[in-house]
């Protein structure tokens, strides 16, 4: 403890600092994303809803109500469909940690087959949208096109031109789509969860929601070219700005210290 | 002016001891009365490379290295441009899948440009004189003398033109000088028609439909579920149409639907169908399409200045800069059962303006 | 260098040097042999701050250049197009031919993303650069006579790069530019009684219209640069003519200014400097993406995005426009916007505020001489603290600005922020005055120490009675005279207002607030009187010799 002490005021003491602190909040972030893709267990799907039932009044009832009805600390699941516990449990949203401005995405905790059976439960106390098969979210042959246009008028207001979130009232948030599973924007633009209004079928076909994922997928996946170079948190002028000041102005600054540093004098001695 | 008024003493003399070495050399010796005084300027130390050859041709080599690596740049540029397909994109660690053309002409044109640069500064610090070498200054103002000349030749001048003396003259010519930026003042007259009563109009009227903008069809109230959000335009107006632009400026239309109950201004009751409402999807502040609709607290967000409106309650104002509440569209439903306007907005949609009143 | 061939013994029959030759053809007609005498070994001093206009200059030339090639390949005009490019998530949308042509150069001309990005990094530099010189100059008191003029175009040279950076930034008529476009008629059209016809007339009709690209391009590419270039001009011919200000040193007067020669020293530096600045904007135009339009689609009126911002010199009127409440009034059947009409006022007083400055404290002075040795910022506590208030007051603007930018990277309210601007706009300012001014003091305290008592030179010694101290080294002459060559003004006094007949004198209410004004800013409290050469020579001869 002592040596620690001794060393703090060291000039780089300032620099470990900062980078355990970084390493800590990186290791928290990583700690929080949002976990692997749970492989779904066909087998499972025959336990249904008994299964699901009994895996609702460990883990949500004391928030929904024994009966999925609502009470004062959570809304009522009648009705809200498969599609919205599938999302909800699939994100690692619910069950919820703490009240706060919005339920924020985290660690999944329930295996694919468990959440099956939770949206089987769920289901059967009342139609809603059903989980979206694989081929319903599948982004092959959609208009890539025609999804941007769809996204630009529906989505990006609160979602950012390609999906990199945005704020909203009172530290609600529209969080980043980037790596979330098609599926789950599926049921998300479906089921519209928390703040985030819905977009039923009806006013938005299954084939605008394809193309929509599609679009995505172009401009917010694993292989998206930023032909530009460093995309800067695709933010817009905010974090250019801040670019061009740092390291468009700051290197220019070194550069200039040099020009006009004297050249080192030679010593007598 | 009262700055004339000063009092000279309240101007700092002109520094007593240092003010005798004006010149290039102010050679004033330090001194044992004033151990403030300028000692003048340090003699010159050599560098390295003033005493040590070896050490200048280093420099000498160093400087022609830059030179040669800015030619080896341009001809990597040269080659990128042609030998790089235009769309070919790479990897490169930290900065992501990007253009191989434009990094490689960028980088390429960065060391050649960088180099020529450091080159030529490199240069300049370790061979070229570093001895410094001072200047006097001149005041800028004239001497007295000049400055009577001038003014005695501004006067005669004055004088030989009679402008003074012929104020007719003076008075006309002012006056036709002031006048005529006036034609042009007029030319600009047609750069854009009158407001008249454009700004208080859109395309919706009675009767015509809302189209859903996803899917190009007329709405039915039951395609409206509550929690949901809609963007409509009126009926008969498509994205190729010449004015398109201009009348979606005006048109764009949000439909929610509210659970009746929840609606707390009578207005907005009246004038929705089932709970649903269609409110101008243009904010009120300066013109943003404000959508960021949040359906449980019923708020809707401007995303460019942050206005909030509750949708609940006659899209009145309840943060942020906008001064009045998002204009709302009188909907019912026509026989074939699609939703349709019942009349066109009834005030201005969009930003205020002076006439709006 | 080693190039001058020509022996000493040249015949005088013998020709000239093809260059002197040429030399003497442009004399003849140009008199570049008056002009090169007394500018050609021109005196320039070395300091990096100095450099800043240059990185400015340069920018400014690089965009020029990067701006005339992209003018080859930019259609100005909103016609609509088809997209048919090579951007597979845009193919078959409709765009204005400005967005379409926009798209081409990024995708389809080689090079062309490479030199957008440079404009548009430049660009952001440009403006970046001008405001650091600009401070520069303003806390090294370096706008006072005879440089008032070239503060004023220097001014003015920021204002019109802003606009020229904002009608540049709108052309592409994308949907983040649009946005902003979409704002400025919201602006005007907040203007009382003419506000409405400016807009029409602004975009020949009722928004967005078909013209204001074309009307946008010939004020981005002509108007403004043009006007740009001539002050340019005039300010680089101010800075050769009153000669370059020095900082206090050994050597420097104010009467001399201690330096290299422009040839062959500030030739090779200034010359390379271009090129130094030039390759770094390429490189980082070659490594960071910048305005990626395709990424934010065509403009359309009813689409939109959040994180919505201007770039970042635009900031702070964002900022304004943003925090500002939402009054407005309704009378005799019109409609005052305030909401939207007094951040529009703000907006130029807030530069006009740092613009006017120099008057004000000339006027307070009542200096008519001619400065030519820089202050040190501590050395003027009331004016460092101003500017450092003015910075505060920009940056809580640009915190406001981007708002929602804070709000999801901190995890905070968008409406808590913008309380916070909307306080901090009043608040912040006024403390920062006060800290800086405070700071000031200080160092100008820890100067007075060091130059009455020597640098403290971390050597303890324990006195033969036990006690420690610590050995201070005196300072050379240099640093003593570097240390105390600054003035110091006495502030003014309006003198007995009562004459010895008992006659009042008038004093007016300028007199009185100009009186105030220099007591604030060289009284007691804006100052610490320098040590004299009586009270330096009483405390190094009680040390010495006694």
């Amino acid at each position: 403890m002592k040596k620690l002490s001794a060393r703090r005021r060291h000039p780089l003491a300032a620099v470990v600092v900062l980078l355990l602190a970084l390493a800590a909040t990186g290791g928290l972030y990583a700690a929080f994303a949002p976990a692997g893709k749970a492989q779904a267990d066909e087998t499972a799907q025959s336990l249904g809803i008994t299964e699901g039932k009994k895996l609702y009044s460990v883990g949500c009832a004391s928030c929904h109500g024994t009966g999925g009805q609502g009470s004062s600390d959570g809304p009522s699941l009648v009705g809200v469909g498969a599609a919205a516990v599938d999302f909800q449990v699939g994100t690692g949203r619910m069950p919820a940690q703490q009240p706060g401005a919005q339920i924020p995405r985290k660690k999944v905790i329930y295996t694919q087959a468990e959440i099956d059976q939770l949206a089987a439960y769920i289901a059967s106390l009342g139609a809603g949208p059903a989980i979206p098969t694989k081929n319903q979210v599948s982004p092959g042959g959609a208009d890539i096109a025609k999804g941007g246009e769809l996204f630009r008028t529906n989505c990006a207001q609160c979602h950012n031109f390609t999906g990199k979130g945005g704020a909203l009232t009172h530290g609600k948030f529209a969080p980043s789509l980037e790596g979330v599973d098609p599926k789950h924007i599926y049921e998300a633009m479906q089921t519209g969860p928390q703040n985030m209004p819905s977009f039923p079928d009806t006013t938005l076909s299954e084939k605008n929601k394809q193309d929509i994922i599609a679009y995505l997928d172009a401009v917010n996946g694993d292989e998206t070219e930023s032909p530009g170079g460093l995309e800067l948190g695709g933010l817009g002028p905010v974090s250019e700005g801040l670019f061009g000041w740092v390291f468009g102005l700051g290197t220019l600054v070194a550069v200039a210290v040099w020009v006009a540093a004297r050249t080192a004098k030679a010593k007598k001695s | 002016m009262s700055s004339q008024d000063i009092p000279e003493e309240n101007v700092p003399a002109e520094r007593a001891s240092d003010d005798h070495g004006h010149g290039h050399a102010p050679v004033v010796v330090a001194d044992e009365q004033n151990p403030f005084a300028d000692p003048g300027l340090p003699p010159h130390e050599h560098r390295i490379q003033d005493i040590d050859e070896r050490a200048a041709k280093r420099s000498e080599r160093l400087v022609a290295m830059l030179f040669v690596l800015s030619m080896v740049a341009t001809v990597g540029f040269i080659a990128s441009y042609v030998a790089i397909p235009n769309d070919k994109s790479i990897f490169v660690f930290p900065l992501g899948h990007i253009s191989a053309m434009n990094f490689s002409l960028g980088m390429c044109l960065g060391v050649a440009l960088f180099s020529i640069g450091a080159g030529a500064v490199h240069w300049a610090r370790t061979l070229m004189s570093d001895v410094e070498i001072a200047d006097e200054r001149h005041p800028i103002e004239a001497e007295p003398a000049v400055k009577a000349k001038v003014l005695a030749d501004f006067k005669q001048g004055a004088k030989e033109s009679a402008l003074g003396r012929r104020k007719l003259i003076r008075n006309t010519m002012f006056g036709a000088l002031a006048l005529f930026p006036l034609s042009g003042v007029m030319l600009l007259r047609d750069l854009g028609p009158l407001p008249g009563t454009k700004l208080r109009h859109t395309l919706w009227s009675k009767g015509k439909l809302l189209v859903n903008m996803n899917t190009n069809e007329p709405l039915r109230p039951s395609d409206v579920a509550v929690g949901s959000l809609t963007f409509v335009k009126p009926e008969g107006l498509e994205e190729h149409d010449e004015d398109f632009q201009k009348e979606i400026a005006k048109a764009a239309l949000m439909i929610i639907r509210l659970q009746p109950e929840d609606i707390k201004d009578k207005q907005e009751l009246e004038w929705s169908y089932q709970g649903i409402v269609a409110y101008s999807k243009i904010c009120t502040h300066v013109g943003c399409p404000i959508s960021l609709y949040e359906q449980q607290t019923h708020h809707a967000l401007c995303p460019c200045h942050q206005s909030t409106f509750d949708l609940s309650d006659g899209a009145r104002v309840i943060f942020g800069p906008a001064g009045h509440a998002l204009p709302q569209l009188q909907i019912g439903v026509n026989a074939e059962g699609y939703l349709e306007a019942l009349s066109d907005f009834q005030e201005p949609v969009g930003p205020a303006f002076w006439e709006r009143g | 260098m080693s190039t001058t061939t020509t022996s000493d013994s040249r015949p005088s029959r013998e020709k000239a040097p093809a260059g002197e030759r040429v030399a003497d053809w442009a004399d003849g007609r140009l008199g570049i042999y008056s002009l090169a005498k007394s500018n050609m070994r021109k005196i320039f001093p070395d300091h990096w701050s100095f450099m800043l206009g240059e990185v400015c200059l340069y920018s400014f030339i690089i965009i020029i250049l990067t701006g005339v090639y992209l003018t080859l390949f930019f259609h100005p005009s909103m016609n609509e197009v088809q997209y048919s490019g090579s951007y597979v998530p845009l193919q078959g949308q409709l765009m204005s031919e400005a967005f379409n042509s926009t798209m081409h150069i990024s995708f389809d001309v080689r090079g062309g993303l490479l030199i957008r990005q440079i404009h548009h990094w430049a660009a952001l530099i440009f403006l970046a650069g001008m405001f650091v010189h600009m401070m520069r100059v303003f806390f090294t008191g370096a706008f006072r006579k005879p440089r008032e003029v070239n503060w004023v175009f220097g001014f003015l040279l920021f204002v019109l790069g802003m606009f020229t950076g904002f009608t540049g930034y709108s052309l592409p008529d994308d949907l983040l530019s649009g946005t902003g476009v979409r704002f400025m008629e919201g602006a005007i059209l907040s203007v009382p009684i003419v506000g409405t016809y400016l807009s029409f007339f602004l975009f020949g009709g009722e928004f967005p219209g078909g013209d204001f690209v074309a009307r946008f391009y010939s004020v981005h590419v002509l108007l403004l640069p043009g006007i740009m270039l001539g002050l340019v001009v005039g300010h680089l011919i101010l800075v050769f003519y009153h000669k370059h200000t020095q900082f206090a040193g050994p050597g420097k007067t104010n009467n001399n200014v201690v330096g290299m020669p422009l040839l062959p020293v500030y030739m090779a530096k200034a010359g390379g400097f271009f090129f130094l600045v030039f390759g770094v904007i390429a490189a980082i135009a070659a490594i960071a993406s910048i305005n990626p339009i395709w990424a934010m689609g065509p403009y359309r009126p009813d689409q939109v995005s959040t994180g919505a911002q201007p770039d970042w010199y635009m900031g702070f009127s964002e900022g304004l426009i943003r925090v500002m409440p939402g009054w407005e009034i309704n009378l005799w059947g019109h409609t005052l916007v305030l909401g939207v009409f007094i951040p529009l006022v703000i907006f130029p007083l807030v530069l006009v505020a740092i613009a006017v400055y120099p008057f004000i404290e000339s006027w307070v002075t009542g200096d008519k001489r001619e400065h030519h040795i820089l202050d040190r910022p501590r050395n003027v506590p009331t004016r460092t603290a101003f500017g450092a208030a003015w910075i505060s007051w920009y940056f809580v603007l640009l915190v406001g600005g981007g708002n929602d930018i804070w709000a999801t990277h901190f995890h905070l309210a968008i409406n808590s922020i913008t309380w916070f601007v909307r306080i901090a706009f009043f608040v912040v300012p006024v403390l920062t005055f006060l800290a800086t001014k405070r700071i000031c003091l200080g160092l100008q305290r820890r100067d007075r120490d060091k130059v009455l008592h020597g640098r403290e030179s971390g050597i303890i010694k324990r006195l033969p009675h036990g006690e420690f101290i610590e050995v201070h080294e005196p300072l050379s002459q240099d640093s003593l005279h570097t240390l105390t060559a600054h003035e110091q003004y006495k502030p003014v006094e309006i003198g007995p207002t009562v004459d010895e007949n008992g006659v009042e004198r008038k004093v007016s209410g300028t007199q009185k607030l100009r009186a105030k004004m220099s007591k604030g800013y060289y009284g007691e409290e804006g100052q610490i009187p320098k040590p004299t050469v009586e009270e330096y020579k009483e405390i190094t001869s009680g040390h010495g010799h006694h």
